[in-house]
């Protein structure tokens, strides 16, 4: 098992299955890019209507070259009907958004069940059909690399080169687009067709997909590298490169563990592994992951418990709190028996000081941005001048004795 | 129209039917919250709940399928939320990021199985069976009223009944929390409805529906008529009440006419074999929607109805 992955990892596992692994990847690649500017225009899932409208474009080409004379199975063919019936349902949806008052999610789920209704309907025509039994368009649902001619290998690599070269072509107007249109206008850009060119691109990473993950599936290869890829940056153009590494990374590793063994369909496996990848980045990803998340949290906790416990001993008054008090022994402020050490006690009426100063500078400041830093834990000596806090001092009598604590 | 109809065609005709009604049903709602595209990921992540439940049980019986199923779109509720609160993530695409995984998972896992010798496969997940659900034991219309033959009704039959009266009548019990809720949230948490308790209980009802439906006809059926029918019936009124009307009328429509066309269309145009009754429901709905589009009263957003008038 474990040899025939990194066989296949070093593209050492047959003809075939290298091809594979080269064509899926650059898919990976193009379909993380452009779904980055799906995600970042907040228009994810239109990607799944048109993956499922390009089923009966994909049923009516293979009958027209049938009554043609032809062979069924010509994956241009197959490609070229496919990428016509979804370029209908994309119009479909915008016209449907545009002219009625249905919101754009029921006509991207009105388009897609309804243009797999049709392609399932067709598919059982082309069943009933003398040369349709072997026709294989099951195969577009959940994709099948097993048996993959030669010439579709090359069709699926050079799809994903051009799809690859079109993102990196039109990077910049599609990412402006996707973070302020309006912006984008006021620049002579013209956004409308800046959109049409994403849709475009969309289009062509589905139908040049449709042969390795299959239409249902190929929606997770535009999603998830660009959700993945949100976690790790704040800019955008990071996201795209990142979504296209991603991506790549899902398709080349997804095909080689699935050349490894004969169980394992390409498609699936590609998509969880693009899932492994997001799970770790939302657990683990320094800014936005859960962990960096409980642990900015953590810190958080534990410094309003320091800050309350020494205004505590500041008071006077007894802590109960168990987090409370483990902070400020493993601070060296408190004793094991809950009395307060001498740098404790510094810290404790250093603290009250502040606070004290906090309470006259929010008087003075009242309308100030001033006022608005106070959490309770910023020292006021982060904020204001020496000059200031001299200021807010003359204001406070009792200051002065705590001074020398210092 | 004599025996060989009730033998043959009335029962998958009966399920179509109820099985619409019952997704249309909460469908409604799902519409007007913008929250459409929940009935297509919850088809697609009953999938791996059907398969597991499977693979723990080891047969194709009713109950674990159902109980996996939804055990599964809870899971996929869970999973969305969490994405969408940790990542900050917008929910559409924390919805496609989790169903395209959960029915990858799925595939997988029925691939991995042996599960040659049951009847159970993508192609039946996606499109159902409508059409083997027949009556052989009916001999007539006076099967109807034969109480040893309507034993034998398939099992389908009746659990999409009770699914359908369930949803219904849960429908006419939640009717004034749901309906104020869906239009006004602020309002209805206001005057004491509990909120996200009545959107997370539309949500269980859809996946109940879904399921119930997905065993019988599949989920392309389940997905084209939690949208299509409440959709064309929202452009046809400005209420409630009439919009849910409509809705009923466009799914029995969907499902009667679908059915009919799959089985005898392609003798009217020379073909022998019948086509997939699954997708010539969804088909159909698709129709009746794009009529609406054009003709319907209400077809406009209000603010478009007054440009065009001045």
């Amino acid at each position: 098992m474990l040899d025939g992955i990194l066989s296949a990892f070093f593209l050492q596992s047959g003809y075939n299955a290298t091809l594979v692994t080269i064509g899926a990847c650059l898919l990976g690649i193009a379909a993380g890019t452009s779904g980055t500017f799906l995600f970042l225009r907040k228009r994810a899932l239109i990607s799944d209507a048109v993956a499922h409208a390009t089923l009966p474009g994909v049923a009516i080409a293979f009958i027209i070259m049938v009554f043609f004379g032809g062979d069924g199975r010509n994956l241009v063919g197959l490609l070229l009907g496919s990428a016509i019936s979804s370029l209908i349902g994309l119009l479909a949806v915008g016209w449907i958004t545009k002219y009625t008052r249905l919101a754009e999610d029921a006509a991207i789920g009105a388009v897609l069940s309804v243009f797999f209704g049709a392609g399932i309907v067709l598919l059982t025509v082309i069943q009933s059909m003398s040369s349709g039994r072997q026709a294989g368009l099951e195969g577009f649902l959940l994709g099948s690399t097993a048996g993959m001619l030669f010439q579709d290998a090359v069709t699926i690599a050079i799809g994903g080169v051009i799809a690859v070269l079109a993102v990196f072509t039109l990077r910049r107007p599609m990412t402006l687009a996707a973070f302020d249109p309006e912006y984008a206008t006021s620049t002579g850009q013209n956004v409308y067709r800046t959109d049409l060119a994403t849709m475009g691109l969309v289009m062509a990473v589905t139908v040049i997909g449709l042969k390795i993950v299959g239409l249902i599936l190929i929606v997770a290869m535009l999603i998830i590298p660009a959700v993945t890829a949100r976690f790790w940056s704040e800019r955008a153009e990071h996201v795209v490169i990142l979504a296209g590494l991603f991506g790549g990374a899902a398709g080349y590793i997804g095909s080689a563990i699935s050349a490894s063994a004969p169980d394992l369909p390409t498609g699936p496996i590609i998509v969880l592994v693009s899932f492994a990848l997001f799970c770790v980045s939302l657990f683990f990803a320094p800014e936005r992951g859960i962990f960096s998340a409980l642990l900015r949290h953590r810190r958080f906790q534990l410094l309003v418990h320091r800050r309350q416990g020494l205004l505590a001993i500041a008071h006077g008054e007894r802590i109960y709190d168990p987090l409370t008090l483990s902070t400020l022994r493993k601070a060296g402020f408190l004793r094991a028996d809950g009395v307060a050490t001498d740098s404790g006690a510094a810290q404790a009426s250093k603290t009250l000081r502040d606070e004290r100063r906090w309470k006259v500078a929010r008087g003075i400041y009242q309308d100030d941005a001033v006022s608005n830093l106070y959490d309770g834990l910023t020292p006021i000596e982060a904020v204001l001048t020496r000059d200031q806090i001299a200021e807010i001092d003359r204001h406070i009598p009792v200051a002065k004795q705590v001074d020398g604590d210092r | 129209m004599g025996a060989e109809f009730v033998q043959l065609s009335l029962t998958p005709m009966l399920i179509g039917i109820l099985a619409a009604i019952a997704c249309a049903l909460p469908g409604n709602f799902l519409i007007l919250r913008r929250q459409a595209l929940i009935g297509d990921a919850i088809s697609h992540v009953v999938l791996p709940g059907i398969v597991v439940a499977f693979l723990i049980t080891g047969t194709i019986s009713t109950w674990p399928m159902i109980f996996g199923a939804a055990a599964a779109s809870i899971l996929a509720v869970i999973i969305i939320e969490a994405i969408r609160r940790f990542g900050k993530i917008e929910p559409g695409a924390a919805m496609g990021v989790t169903f395209t995984s959960m029915f990858a998972a799925g595939v997988l896992l029925l691939e991995q199985s042996d599960t040659s010798s049951v009847h159970i496969d993508v192609e039946h997940a996606l499109y159902g069976n409508l059409e083997s659900l027949i009556w052989l034991e009916a001999e007539g219309w006076h099967s109807l009223i034969d109480p040893a033959t309507l034993a034998t009704l398939p099992d389908e039959l009746t659990r999409m009944a009770a699914v359908a009266v369930l949803i219904g009548i849960g429908t006419w019990i939640f009717w004034r929390p749901l309906k104020i809720s869906t239009f006004d949230e602020t309002f209805a948490g206001s005057i004491a409805i509990p909120v996200s308790a009545v959107g997370f209980g539309l949500v269980v009802s859809a996946a109940v529906a879904a399921v119930a439906a997905f065993d019988a006809v599949g989920s392309i059926i389940v997905i084209a008529m939690f949208i299509c029918p409440p959709a064309a019936a929202r452009l046809m009124t400005n209420r409630l009440e009439s919009q849910i009307m409509w809705s009923i009328l466009f799914a029995t429509l969907s499902a009667i006419l679908g059915y009919v066309f799959a089985g005898y269309g392609p003798q009217w145009i020379g073909l022998d074999n019948a086509v997939s009754a699954a997708g010539m429901i969804a088909t159909v709905s698709g129709l009746i929607l794009a009529l609406a589009c054009f003709l319907a009263p209400h077809r406009k957003r209000l603010g478009a109805a007054e440009n065009l008038g001045q």
